[in-house]
């Protein structure tokens, strides 16, 4: 059981705050980081693993600190998000050398490949791998040593839809052995399907923590905006204010269309057809306004 | 001190590099220059020592310890894939010390050996000519080597900066300036030449004690900086 420890930790670049006063614990399972490009994640990433310091508080592998201790790596295994290895080598090659930097040999190396499918192409060039392959082989050299926690910074870029599915499973095995395992992401749907428990980055900051039903519900609860074009516009108006779920209507006259807001998604999903049908109203148009998911996080930060 | 894994990495990815191929071109010029000098001159151990001191030791030695020392580590600095060194339970200076040995190995085979062969053409080694700048090329080889490995951990513009100081610092004020003299990689091994060729062949402005207590005290300096440089290396994210 291993327990990464981030405590009132911030990290600052120049006058640019990446990441500003974090607290949060990662435990066994699969805890998934979630937020927007550009939150901060791959810096909290980069301190987890030991390669950033904290401008300030303290980042913690069971107590022992991880910056400047390299001894930290004997149960931390690395998959970072840039797409350089050594490239002049094979995969196997590549993945035996990360064997050998922790005392290990061919025989570990050739488990690892195996757990991540990839002897097929073992004895080929980096150079020559697709985007996929490459995450796969880097997944390889993080597992060879069996960490008891794994990073995983945007581990499904660029990877199709097997892929994803393959490495999902692996992960999932790997947290239901108690083996701690963190990826970022900034897909929602990728991290409901594989984390038991997310957090949530947003400009810095921790924005929510807790299991991804809570998370989901504060985010499908939030008030909906939609911009709504029919055939009688105010009649369509009256008939959804008289309704709780809608919160507020504007007539938008120089669009030609109704701004709508509404509080509670689920019934007005279902009412606006339904009200529509009832007055013989056709509706032209109906696009959500603000399902940017900058505007989804913005709106978990001020919950 | 020394891990064979990060050896191997190193060298296959100095060796299997496009500027790889300055290693093979400057010696092949050297000797090339030294046998069109033979053949046009004759055996003359002061032309000798002229065309060894003047291209071999103020150029190509200091432009292959650029190549070799700044690519032993800063290629993997820029692109990140130094990542898979330091997330692994192996101390930053045993990751220096490798690299510095291999930086060695590399500059000592493409510029010593070539130098030794060059003056084996030029005057078949009379007068120590060909051993003394041999020797020199060594513990040059040494001294820029630690130099250019602590500029590639520090700067990501290290081969630039290890071309002006080898082309600018080394090749011209070296051999011009008085003060720049004391100062330059290739005057203490020069030092070290003049201690092994005949008398006048080949004069350096440093006096042997200061010459070696000099390189090696650089050598020294050099790598436990850049131990101490790699241990707080930060990899910053993309964003």
């Amino acid at each position: 059981m291993t327990t990464i420890d981030i405590d009132h930790v911030s990290r600052w670049f120049g006058n640019v705050v990446a990441v500003n006063d974090v607290t949060m614990t990662i435990g066994p399972g699969v805890t998934g980081l979630l937020g927007p490009n550009g939150a901060g994640k791959s810096t909290l990433i980069n301190m987890m693993g030991g390669f950033l310091a904290p401008s300030n508080g303290t980042v913690t592998l069971d107590g022992e600190p991880i910056w400047r201790n390299e001894s930290v790596y004997r149960r931390i295994g690395v998959v970072p998000e840039r797409e350089a290895m050594y490239d002049f080598l094979t995969g196997r090659e590549f993945v035996v050398a990360n064997a050998e930097l922790h005392g290990l040999g061919a025989a570990e190396a050739g488990k690892a490949l195996a757990t991540v499918e990839m002897e097929y192409a073992q004895d080929r060039k980096i150079a020559t791998y697709s985007k996929g392959m490459r995450q796969r082989v880097k997944m390889a050299s993080a597992l060879v040593h069996e960490p008891s926690v794994l990073l995983l910074d945007e581990p499904f870029n660029g990877m199709d839809p097997r892929q994803r599915m393959q490495l999902m499973d692996l992960l999932r095995r790997m947290g239901a052995e108690g083996r701690t395992v963190l990826f970022s992401s900034h897909i929602l749907e990728e991290v409901e399907q594989l984390a038991s428990h997310i957090e949530v980055i947003v400009a810095g900051r921790h924005a929510a923590s807790g299991d991804f039903r809570r998370i989901r519900r504060l985010m499908t609860d939030r008030p909906h905006r939609y911009l709504v074009r029919s055939s009688d516009d105010r009649a369509l108006a009256a008939a959804l204010i008289a309704d709780p779920s809608t919160a507020g209507i504007e007539v938008d006259v120089t669009e030609g269309a109704l701004r709508i807001q509404a509080v509670d998604f689920a019934r007005f999903t279902e009412l606006l057809p339904r009200v529509a049908r009832e007055h013989s109203i056709r509706l032209l148009t109906v696009s959500p306004s603000d399902e940017s998911l900058e505007s989804v996080f913005s709106y978990l930060v001020a919950a | 001190m020394y891990n064979p894994t990060v050896a191997r990495l190193t060298y296959r990815a100095l060796l299997g590099r496009r500027r790889a191929a300055i290693l093979f071109v400057l010696p092949g010029l050297l000797l090339l220059i030294a046998a069109a000098v033979r053949g046009f001159n004759g055996p003359d151990d002061q032309i000798a020592a002229d065309v060894l001191g003047g291209f071999a030791l103020a150029t190509m030695v200091p432009l292959i310890g650029v190549i070799a020392g700044t690519g032993a580590i800063g290629p993997e600095i820029d692109d990140g894939s130094i990542v898979y060194l330091l997330a692994k339970p192996v101390k930053r200076p045993t990751i220096i010390l490798t690299k510095l040995i291999v930086a060695i190995a590399v500059t000592m085979v493409f510029s010593a050996v070539p130098t030794f062969l060059a003056g084996l053409i030029l005057n078949g080694n009379g007068q120590q000519v060909a051993v003394a700048h041999t020797v020199a090329a060594l513990v040059a080889s040494i001294a820029y080597s630690a130099l250019f490995l602590l500029l590639g951990t520090v700067s990501r513009h290290a081969v630039v900066i290890g071309l002006v100081y080898a082309l600018v610092w080394e090749a011209l004020f070296g051999s011009l300036i008085e003060g720049a003299k004391t100062l330059s990689v290739q005057q203490w091994a020069l030092a070290v030449a003049e201690r092994v060729t005949g008398d006048g062949l080949v004069a350096s402005d440093v006096g042997l004690p200061a010459a070696v207590a000099l390189l090696a005290g650089v050598t020294v300096a050099a790598t436990w900086y850049a131990g101490q440089k790699l241990r707080t290396l930060t990899l910053a994210g993309d964003e």
